[in-house]
């Protein structure tokens, strides 16, 4: 059997029943196989798409999304997906072609050194020399991207590698012996988590991305409402928790809402579940951990300790250990009441911030297209958002309902992310909606992804918050640098109605809450992609803010 | 505070880039490298030595633990372990006196003479880090004109 062939046959036994991806001069033995197997393929119209596809499938179907690349420019094109699904610790595998083994370091044409290149964003390269090792490295790259904290994969396979003949061995099972993935939490710990819990007065639970890889949702709301605990979470998290729930806050950081902000620099005990204590979640990292115990729960034991310096740390899956707790708990035949000082406290300052945060007043401000999106669209459709001011209006504004439907690029910022991963989402769950929360500046670098998405008969919608500008920078030129705005004007370039049409979608504009209503209930029932292109004032800020280099307490305010 | 990392990896190509690009791009500084193959050949052992506050060290050993071709990482305690590095020195020799002199340097550190030449003798010293700073600044009046070292080799001492 051929190296492509055992390559298409190892992913067949994976389950993979879709590659995105584009052929080039290295990957035409794999192209050829595939040609020749059930495995579907969506071609893109630049790899980096296909990477984003592949995170966006990996991070809703919880199983590795497959991306295919030529090599040299091929591979390089998908550096950004890679990096991007490892930031935020979704599975994916990449596949790339390299040029003959005995042209490798010979700069040969379309020659890169991936291997060396990616070293630093991925989990895990591969690099197979002989034929007969693709199976074996096909199953160790599933088993390292879906396992433990999960992550980006890349296997570079050489174009002679692939068209060699060899006998083939495909094991059911594979042992690394530098690799554990899982440790059983410690069960002293979780106790002495407990312990501290409910000896603080001003308890408060961080709900990390951890708990949606994990799909720890209902134990996560158990133990809040046995505690009567209140939920804030990161970006990662948001909708880890129920964002209707009564113990919700939403997402603290940098534009996390005010009342989560205010109530996390309050708290004196923290449950920080599945987070890495990023700087966009936490600000200053020395301010943060002032005056406050952190409870650790994370699987990978290398985040305990990185950011932020932890009174209790339990390594394990969160699902696991958050289980373990409740049982625990109940153990403990304990049931806090609702009748708390912190708990009025905590209700009263989310009432008065939900009350009155000022919004901007136009009709099309972003609270109120947002809030018409989460009006009309039913609560288990997926959302996946670009980056930029859209996003984090996205984070103060679309309420997750339904746990683990909401997937943003948090921890590399991806423009363009948004998109790819919406027709990857859509690839997974067919059943479902999909829809990209989009600004203007992300889409355009995906945007011809458009094609893919009305050829392969993935239809999504790109809700697309139009200020013809670069809005998040311009933000910041108008807050840090005086309004000397530069390098942030798109210029009413291009009309996203024809280029929409162009690609054989719809395209609608709404330029009113009514209009926006009927164009996202047209998007819903259509076959095809729509972009919903959505005029706002270029002139409104994301608010609350959290400057740079400042801590949750510094929150800037809408005055 | 000095560290010593005791890393037992995959003897296979790529692994010692994957190692030292870990220091580069978490912002560590390796002080001092040596690798080599193990009883067990599929495995080698690499001897890293850094610097950083303990924070910064523990944090570079949960890194390196994760790792997927590590299989092993140890923080050696210096007062544990036994640690010698190998150096050779190539110091001038510019009148007849200083050669016995450096002979006398050698001999008192447990030093060897290798490639006594009239205009420059090889000394090779296997000591400890200090040691070795000793010896070169008693050398150095005399005039160094080359020094290689291999790095630190360490193993812990068997019940401690």
């Amino acid at each position: 059997m051929s190296g492509s062939k055992a390559l298409m046959k190892a992913l067949e036994k994976e389950g993979v029943k879709e590659v995105f991806g584009l052929p080039g001069g290295a990957n035409l033995p794999m192209y050829d196989e595939l040609y020749k197997s059930n495995i579907r393929h969506i071609l893109v119209r630049h790899e980096q798409s296909a990477a984003h596809m592949a995170d966006g499938f990996g991070r809703v179907s919880r199983k590795a999304g497959v991306c295919f690349a030529t090599s040299g420019p091929g591979a390089t094109n998908i550096i950004t997906g890679l990096a991007t699904a490892q930031a935020d610790s979704a599975p994916m595998i990449a596949v790339t072609g390299q040029v003959p083994v005995k042209m490798i370091g010979r700069d040969a044409f379309q020659e890169s050194d991936i291997i060396g290149i990616s070293n630093p964003i991925v989990k895990y390269a591969f690099q197979p020399r002989e034929a007969s090792e693709i199976p074996e490295v096909v199953k160790k790259g599933f088993y390292i991207a879906e396992t433990g904290r999960p992550g980006a994969v890349l296997i570079d396979i050489p174009k002679d590698v692939q068209q060699n003949e060899a006998e083939m061995r495909f094991p059911d099972e594979v042992r690394i012996r530098g690799y554990h993935p899982w440790a059983d939490a410690d069960v002293s710990e979780i106790e002495r988590a407990i312990d501290l819990l409910l000896s603080a007065q001003r308890p408060i639970i961080l709900a990390g991305g951890g708990v949606i890889i994990s799909t720890a949702f209902s134990e996560l709301q158990s133990l809040a409402e046995m505690l009567m605990i209140p939920v804030v979470t990161t970006f990662k998290g948001k909708g880890a928790f129920p964002e209707n729930h009564a113990l919700s806050l939403g997402p603290i950081g940098m534009h996390g809402h005010a009342e989560a902000n205010k109530l996390m620099v309050e708290a004196d005990c923290v449950l920080a579940i599945g987070t890495r204590f990023s700087d966009r979640s936490v600000g200053t990292f020395e301010e943060f951990e002032k005056n406050l115990k952190i409870i650790h729960m994370d699987v990978d034991p290398a985040e305990i300790g990185k950011n932020q310096t932890t009174h209790v740390a339990v390594v394990g899956d969160v699902k696991a250990s958050l289980r373990i707790m409740v049982k625990l708990l109940i153990k403990r035949a304990l049931k806090k009441s609702d009748d708390n000082v912190w708990l009025k406290h905590v209700n009263e300052v989310r009432d008065y911030w939900r009350q009155n945060l000022k919004i901007h007043p136009g009709e099309m401000g972003a609270a109120k297209i947002l809030r018409k999106l989460r009006e009309v669209l039913p609560k288990e459709a997926i959302v996946t958002t670009e980056v930029g001011q859209h996003q984090m209006w996205a984070s103060l504004f679309f309420d997750v309902i339904h746990p683990g439907t909401f997937f943003s690029s948090t921890g590399l910022g991806t423009m363009g992310w948004g998109f790819p991963a919406a027709i990857g989402a859509k690839t997974a769950r067919p059943d479902v909606p999909v829809v990209d929360i989009a600004g203007d500046g992300s889409f355009n670098m995906t945007e011809n992804s458009l094609a893919t998405s009305v050829l392969e008969n993935l239809p999504v919608i790109v809700f697309l918050v139009n200020n013809y500008s670069l809005g998040m920078v311009a933000q910041w030129q108008r807050t840090f640098y005086d309004r000397r705005m530069i390098g942030v004007d798109q210029k009413n370039c291009p009309d996203y109605v024809k280029l929409a049409e162009s690609y054989g979608a719809q395209g609608i504009r709404a330029q009113s809450l009514d209009e926006l209503g009927k164009a996202i209930k047209a998007g819903l029932k259509s076959d095809v992609a729509t972009v919903i292109d959505i005029p706002i004032d270029p002139e409104e800020d994301v608010l609350p803010f959290v400057a740079p280099g400042t801590s949750l307490k510094d929150m800037i305010l809408p005055s | 505070m000095w560290a010593i990392l005791s890393i037992l990896v995959e003897n296979k190509p790529g692994v010692l880039f994957k190692v030292t690009n870990l220091f580069r791009a978490r912002n560590f500084n390796i002080d001092s490298i040596s690798v080599g193959v193990t009883e067990n050949p599929e495995f080698s052992r690499m001897t890293i030595t850094t610097y950083g506050d303990e924070k910064q060290i523990q944090q570079i050993v949960k890194q390196l633990d994760k790792m997927i071709d590590t299989i092993e990482v140890k923080r050696l305690d210096e007062h544990k372990t036994v640690y010698r590095e190998v150096v050779l020195f190539k110091i001038k020799v510019s009148k007849a006196a200083n050669s016995m002199e450096i002979n006398k340097l050698a001999n008192a550190y447990g030093a060897k003479v290798h490639d006594a030449k009239k205009e420059s003798i090889m000394v090779e010293l296997t000591a400890t880090p200090d040691q070795i700073s000793a010896f070169e600044e008693l050398v150095k009046p005399f005039g160094i004109l080359e020094i290689a070292r291999t790095g630190i080799a360490a193993l812990q001492r068997s019940g401690a």
